[in-house]
């Protein structure tokens, strides 16, 4: 045998070769499969398109870094499923591009953080974290409250997540700007039809400021949407046992 | 050497062809800052700009100035040009990792409410990003573009292409360094940098391989030398990795921002397949290559075993693809794909150890040298770590393990053994050797200050080790305790306020490692300028023949 591998000393790209199939087979064996075995994703209800403002939100929440401290994802432990709620289902993420699911609790698991603390809590939490929990070691985002949302390219957006597989509809894209500018203003003429597009949407100004759509809107208007979109009192978990 | 160059004075084909690609990249990027209603993208832009118009002034000088190593047998100005990053480099991603350790052991004093950039969410991915690509990924070039050379005794192939690659690499660097900075990521662990910076790298990478095989190609020894094969493997997977990875949709050409190709858990694996693999490819093959040539020679012994180096070769690249699904224990991601990886991960225990046992017995013979040697001290005790992390990373993939040791610290500890203790042990040692080998030196300017520098950082890896150790299982079981009613002992805030001095400690390890590398460039910049520190022997001068030294009688 040690003979043999002379051959692939005296040969650059053979060496080449030998290596490029020695490194694909594990992933082509362990990451195809999850693209086509139906078990993959759970069947459920209820688990749409964010919104275009949630979107946006999520891209703060991506671009903070956010996820170096916090992760999304509750493993089905006695401990977890009581201090956070139901354990993750491979459905409630697959519309995330990319996936949120963390590495490291530093700060708290925020998987099923939608509506567990009301909309000041989390801008007061945001701008001092220590106002509100003194031992907590999270940076201030002050800045968002201030920084007006730039939305220029968030039809964009929703092509661009569209072109990746998530179910946008035409009319969605056609009324991101507007769907975005609505769900701060629960009086807007375009209430309804954002309902109708994202079923249970949470609507009103997330931050308390009427003047403007601020980073800080769309981020807790994300954090709000966190994990509440599956009903788990509808939800039968011995049908997707795998 | 054969190669044909237009004249002594001239840039030949590579430079031209080099030239030409700027150019176009100026005129691209110029087309981009017109369109761009994206401020990041125009920042980056501005960047590309001013590195490729520098580019082309750096490669005009080059063709009215002829370098000094312009035709010799070996191309080593390139080589010093990297020991010179990966020092600064190293430097600047140690400090900001003590910065980030002291915002997590004192939030209170590196606090600015309205500047998002000095937030650890956006320190942090510049921590990793430049330790593990800036500081280890320049190491890895100038150690390869070195060893290639005379291993292979062929100058490097491509002319000006190494030099592509060297200064093409940091501006990647630069790229996704200040990119982290203003808020551009996409949140990969590890490949956090955006699309059009990850399609740089790739344009920079293909360079580089064809560099490292040309050279190969040109050899005028029969066999490729086992490092070599470490470094080819290094190369060849981290492209692949790199490319799948990295798959996404942007915004538009003209916006920073883009979208994962993958979603949720295809997605999650195929990062985990990736950041796993970037500690097998990048931090382990890379790091083995350097093993495999600098030991030996520092030791003056020849590398223990060849069957085994053979045998643990192909079996950790063929293992180690398979192992990152133990990222992902307990999540929605399937429980086959997180037995096969955990499995995978134990069976990752022998080939480790068949790298570090060849490592460790290639001394058989000079172990004496670890007494009066504190370089190849420093190198023997990188891989004592490797082989201490490398048994640690299986315990940890064990499911049951992975219940507690996830989201902990202890994962920050574990990294931290392996990147601080086997990558950056390893890495000095050889910057050790490199310095005197490449400005022809006889010894380094100070022996004793690479003890102080050797004693000052195992002190500090230890610290940080051990209270990474300590908190880690400490929060997990806090996370886990129940009280004798029924009910979760302890609110999540009270496990962070319980981090408190472990986080303080660590911070404190951290510190006494950047010392260390402090002392290090210190004595390299003193080698290379070619003094000897006074109080230490000189160098014996050569032993003269009797006849003439003794006036005859």
């Amino acid at each position: 045998m040690l003979n043999r591998h002379e051959f692939f000393e005296k040969h650059g790209i053979f060496l080449t070769i030998g290596i490029l199939i020695a490194v694909s087979i594990g992933g082509i064996v362990e990451i195809a499969p999850l693209f086509y075995l139906e078990s993959t994703i759970e069947k459920v209800d209820g688990v749409r398109p964010y919104s275009p403002l949630e979107l946006a939100g999520r891209n703060i929440y991506v671009r903070e870094g956010c996820y170096t401290c916090h992760s999304q994802q509750v493993r089905p432990l006695r401990d977890e499923v009581e201090r956070y709620g139901h354990y993750s289902l491979a459905a409630e993420s697959m519309y995330d591009h990319p996936f949120q699911w963390g590495s490291k609790r530093t700060g708290p698991d925020l998987a099923r953080l939608g509506g567990k603390y009301s909309d000041e809590w989390h801008r007061q939490h945001m701008q001092d974290p220590r106002s509100l929990v003194p031992e907590s070691v999270m940076p201030p985002y002050a800045f968002l409250s201030r920084r007006a949302l730039d939305y220029r390219s968030i039809e964009g957006a929703l092509k661009a997540n569209r072109a990746v597989g998530v179910p946008y509809t035409d009319e969605m894209i056609e009324y991101a700007v507007r769907d975005l500018e609505a769900q701060v203003d629960p009086f807007s003429a375009n209430y309804d039809a954002l309902l109708a597009r994202y079923p249970k949407a949470q609507i009103r100004n997330f931050d308390g400021d009427a003047r403007q759509i601020t980073e800080m809107d769309a981020l807790i208007a994300y954090l709000q949407v966190l994990g509440v979109m599956v009903d788990f009192e509808e939800y039968q978990a011995e049908e997707n046992y795998r | 050497m054969t190669e044909q160059r237009a004249t002594p004075q001239g840039l030949g084909t590579d430079g031209m062809l080099i030239a030409s690609f700027l150019g176009l990249g100026v005129i691209y990027w110029l087309f981009i800052l017109a369109r761009a209603a994206d401020p990041l993208i125009t920042f980056h832009a501005y960047v590309f700009i001013l590195a490729f118009i520098l580019g082309l002034f750096g490669l005009v000088i080059r063709a009215t100035n002829p370098p000094s190593d312009g035709r010799g047998a070996y191309a080593m100005d390139v080589v010093k040009a990297g020991v010179f990053a990966s020092v600064f480099w190293g430097i600047a991603g140690f400090l900001v990792g003590v910065v980030i350790a002291f915002q997590l052991a004192f939030p209170e004093i590196f606090y600015f409410e309205n500047a998002p950039w000095t937030n650890f969410g956006r320190l942090r991915p510049l921590h990793t990003s430049a330790v593990i690509f800036a500081f280890g990924g320049n190491v890895l070039i100038a150690t390869s573009f070195y060893v290639v050379q005379r291993t292979c005794r062929a100058r490097l192939a491509g002319g000006l292409a190494p030099w592509f690659v060297f200064w093409g690499y940091n501006l990647f660097i630069v790229i996704a360094a200040t990119g982290y900075l203003i808020g551009v990521t996409q949140s990969r662990e590890y490949a956090e940098p955006e699309w059009y910076a990850d399609l740089w790298l790739t344009l920079v990478w293909v360079a580089y391989l064809f560099v490292f095989l040309g050279t190969i190609w040109k050899r005028k020894e029969p066999h490729i030398y086992v490092a070599n094969w470490f470094y080819l493997s290094f190369i060849v997977t981290v492209a692949m990795l790199h490319i799948v990875n990295n798959l996404a949709m942007p915004i538009s050409l003209a916006n920073s921002k883009s979208y994962s190709l993958f979603a949720g858990v295809q997605d999650a694996l195929t990062q985990w397949w990736y950041a796993h693999n970037a500690v097998g490819f990048f931090l382990t093959t890379g790091f083995l290559a350097i093993m495999y040539y600098f030991i030996p020679k520092r030791a003056e012994r020849p590398v223990f075993s060849y069957r085994l180096s053979i045998v643990h070769f192909w079996s950790l690249i063929f293992i180690y693809i398979w192992a990152g699904p133990h990222h992902l224990h307990y999540t929605a991601l399937p429980e086959w794909a997180q037995t096969l990886g955990m499995t995978f991960s134990i069976m990752l225990w022998m080939p480790s150890w068949g790298g570090m046992i060849n490592g460790l017995m290639t001394l058989s013979g000079a172990w004496d040298k670890l007494r009066t040697d504190p370089v190849l001290r420093m190198m023997v005790a990188s891989v004592a770590f490797y082989g201490m992390s490398t048994f640690e990373g299986p315990v940890m993939s064990i499911r049951a393990v992975n219940a507690l040791s996830h989201y902990t610290d202890w994962t920050i500890g574990h990294v931290h053994s392996g990147a601080l203790g086997w990558v950056g042990y390893i890495s000095f040692g050889a910057l050790y050797c490199l310095v005197p080998w490449l400005w022809k030196r006889k010894r380094l300017y100070s022996n004793a200050m690479v003890e102080w520098h050797f004693w000052i950082s195992t002190i500090g890896i230890v610290l940080y080790i051990t209270s990474m150790w300590v908190s880690g299982i400490t929060q997990g079981l806090m996370w886990r305790a129940y009280n004798e009613f029924g009910f979760l002992q302890h609110s999540f805030v009270e496990t962070v306020q319980a981090m408190h001095p472990y986080y303080a400690i660590r911070a404190f390890g951290g510190t006494l490692f950047l010392i260390g590398a402090l002392i290090m460039a210190y004595n390299l910049w003193r080698t290379a300028r070619g003094d000897i520190r006074a109080a230490e022997p000189q160098p014996q001068p050569q032993p003269q023949p009797l006849a003439a030294s003794v006036p005859a009688l």
